[in-house]
């Protein structure tokens, strides 16, 4: 089931190194990319359907072609790397296994935006990571692939790493931007979209690693090539991210498509010995959980996700066995949405910080039936009143759980842990 | 959240070491604004320092030519930003889903009882401290404790036990 299109390079030793990744390939499709005209680049990636794989999906080339014609200010490219979603960690591996497709991936976007200034905003955390990237990123530019001329042709390219300091909101790529700029990550109202008014009030463009990652495959084989993985609507492979309870936690690179309880047992290894399966949460905390019933028709790509009412998300997914306690696993998600609010917008702010009550009291055993019910009032009240998702990747996963494992909550209330419950 | 408000006067000016002074000046020419300068500065004074005083800031503020005020925004809000001193090895303890399902809490459990502290403290011979922060992105190697900022994956409380006894 698992592909090498990002991942190629991931096991050679010292990829890492620029010699060792241009002995197998590394910048070799800058000739031909700068041949072509930032145009045609443009139209190579939306034949892709290449999607960003930051969680939100949007078709990248046409992001691109947002940027406003004929503009007399600097564009910028701003590369998310905050990484910050809990149970996504699959560009770590970019960042260190290969930081030279992250590198030549930025050259291919620069000069199609016709960017010449890229920030990488990489999450304080990674600080082994940082060293990895900035030392490749140092290389490349003594082999004159970053700097005024890169590989010898008449265009000029500076990447700047930035480093946040855990906060993950800065995830958003508006609050990316504020942070870039200086301030604290507080997300800006859209209108106006980063590719109108970005970073210094210039057009930008914000695309996670991995998609970025994507583009010397993609430019190097054609669009064809890319689309002979995944599906039609989701195109290509991703790196996917399994944790949790589950024999074989990792990242594993597949086409897209797949089925999601085939992933987990034959490339995960399965639950555990002994243990059922509880529930997955497909892409990262904050899509819906599913039930193992609703798992069994799963595909792991943006429309089979949709369809179940849940997000393809970041691609990290977690296993739930039978030893989980759901109301317990949604006072931890609670928790970290709650410390992670910028404080920016009072229903998220407080909201939060409410609901987080509320679930403590319903563990403690003091809670009713109300406050179950209460949970998902908030949950309604706090939704899309705010000026970024952070309070409804909140809600929408808490609301998830209130509504398939509403019986767990219950069992709190009427007295006591559910006995299934062994943690 | 903890308060994050109040600074720590040192009562001694802080000045960037050469070091550090050469790669502010390497960076700030990256930007189109100074003020952009105030994230990678803070990192710089506390590479330098361990942590960040009321100079420290003051002196960042005067570098750029900015307000105090948007340093101290700064510094308040971002929390890998240490507003006072931590121990030798600061240790942090990933709290959130993967590494919670794995038994996050008997390592947390565990250290504050081996160590004397609990997370947010600093012990009394200002070798370590400790913290329970948010996801680390190891999730495939859950629970991860990080160390000074060296990643340790798959951990368990004797893999944790080898560990301390390398650092004291």
């Amino acid at each position: 089931m698992q592909v090498q299109v990002l991942s190629a390079r991931f096991d050679i030793p010292d990829a890492n190194k620029i010699e060792i990744a241009k002995e197998h390939g590394a910048y070799a499709t800058l000739d031909k990319v700068f041949a072509m005209q930032p145009e045609e680049i443009i139209e190579v990636v939306k034949a892709s359907g290449l999607r960003g794989r930051g969680g939100a999906g949007f078709p990248t080339g046409l992001k691109w072609s947002f940027l406003p014609k004929n503009i007399d200010k600097p564009v910028y490219l701003a590369v998310n790397s905050d990484e910050s979603e809990p149970a996504t960690f699959k560009d770590r591996f970019i960042l260190v296994r290969d930081p030279h497709m992250l590198i030549e991936g930025i050259i291919i976007c620069c000069y199609a935006i016709k960017s010449h200034a890229a920030y990488i905003y990489i999450r304080g955390e990674y600080t082994t990571q940082v060293k990895v990237l900035q030392a490749a990123i140092d290389e490349a530019y003594a082999a004159g692939y970053l700097g005024d001329s890169v590989a010898g042709h008449d265009y000029k390219l500076d990447v700047t790493v930035h480093r946040g300091a855990g906060a993950y909101v800065c995830g958003e790529e508006t609050a990316l931007l504020e942070s870039i700029e200086g301030r604290k990550g507080q997300p800006r109202s859209k209108p106006p979209f980063p590719a109108v008014e970005g970073l210094y009030g210039c057009p930008t463009i914000i695309n996670n690693v991995q998609s970025i990652a994507s583009l010397p495959f993609i430019l190097t084989n054609g669009a064809d090539a890319y689309k002979a993985y995944g599906t039609e609507k989701s195109p290509g492979t991703h790196l996917f991210g399994i944790s949790g309870l589950v024999k074989k936690p990792g990242m594993y690179e597949l086409p897209l498509g797949l089925p999601l309880l085939e992933v987990i047992d034959k490339v995960a290894g399965g639950v555990r010995d002994g243990r059922t399966l509880k529930g997955v949460i497909p892409g990262g905390s904050s899509t819906p959980v599913l039930t193992p019933e609703e798992a069994q028709t799963v595909t792991l790509d943006y429309e089979s996700m949709a369809a179940h009412k849940t997000m393809f998300g970041s691609g990290g997914i977690v296993v739930l066995d039978d030893t989980v306690d759901m109301v317990k696993l949604v006072e931890n998600l609670i928790y970290f949405y709650h410390h992670e609010s910028c404080g920016q917008c009072t229903p998220c702010r407080e909201g939060l910080g409410w609901m987080l009550k509320i679930v403590r009291k319903i563990i403690r055993g003091e809670g009713t039936t109300a406050d179950i019910d209460l949970l998902t009032e908030l949950c309604d009240n706090i939704e899309m009143k705010t000026v970024c998702v952070l309070s409804a990747a909140c809600t929408m996963s808490t609301r998830s759980y209130l509504n398939k494992f509403r019986h767990e909550f219950e069992a709190y209330v009427a007295g006591g842990a559910p006995a299934q419950a062994a943690m | 959240m903890s308060d994050r408000s109040q600074l720590i006067e040192t009562g001694k000016p802080f000045i960037f070491d050469a070091q550090r002074d050469a790669e502010f000046e390497r960076l700030v020419k990256r930007y189109p604004t100074r003020e952009s300068m105030i994230l990678p500065s803070l990192w710089l004074v506390q590479e330098q320092e361990g942590w960040i005083s009321a100079e420290a800031m003051a002196y960042i503020a005067d570098r750029i030519g900015t307000f105090p005020s948007m340093v101290y925004e700064a510094a308040t809000f971002y929390t890998m930003y240490n507003l006072q001193p931590k121990g030798k090895y600061h240790i942090c303890v990933c709290r959130t889903l993967s590494c919670y399902l794995l038994g996050k809490q008997e390592i947390v459990d565990y250290l504050k009882q081996e160590l004397g502290i609990k997370p947010g403290e600093v012990s009394a011979d200002g070798q370590f401290s400790l913290e329970e922060v948010e996801c680390l992105g190891h999730c495939g190697s859950a629970p991860v404790v990080q160390v000074n900022g060296e990643f340790y994956e798959d951990m368990n409380v004797a893999k944790l036990k080898e560990l301390l006894a390398t650092l004291k």
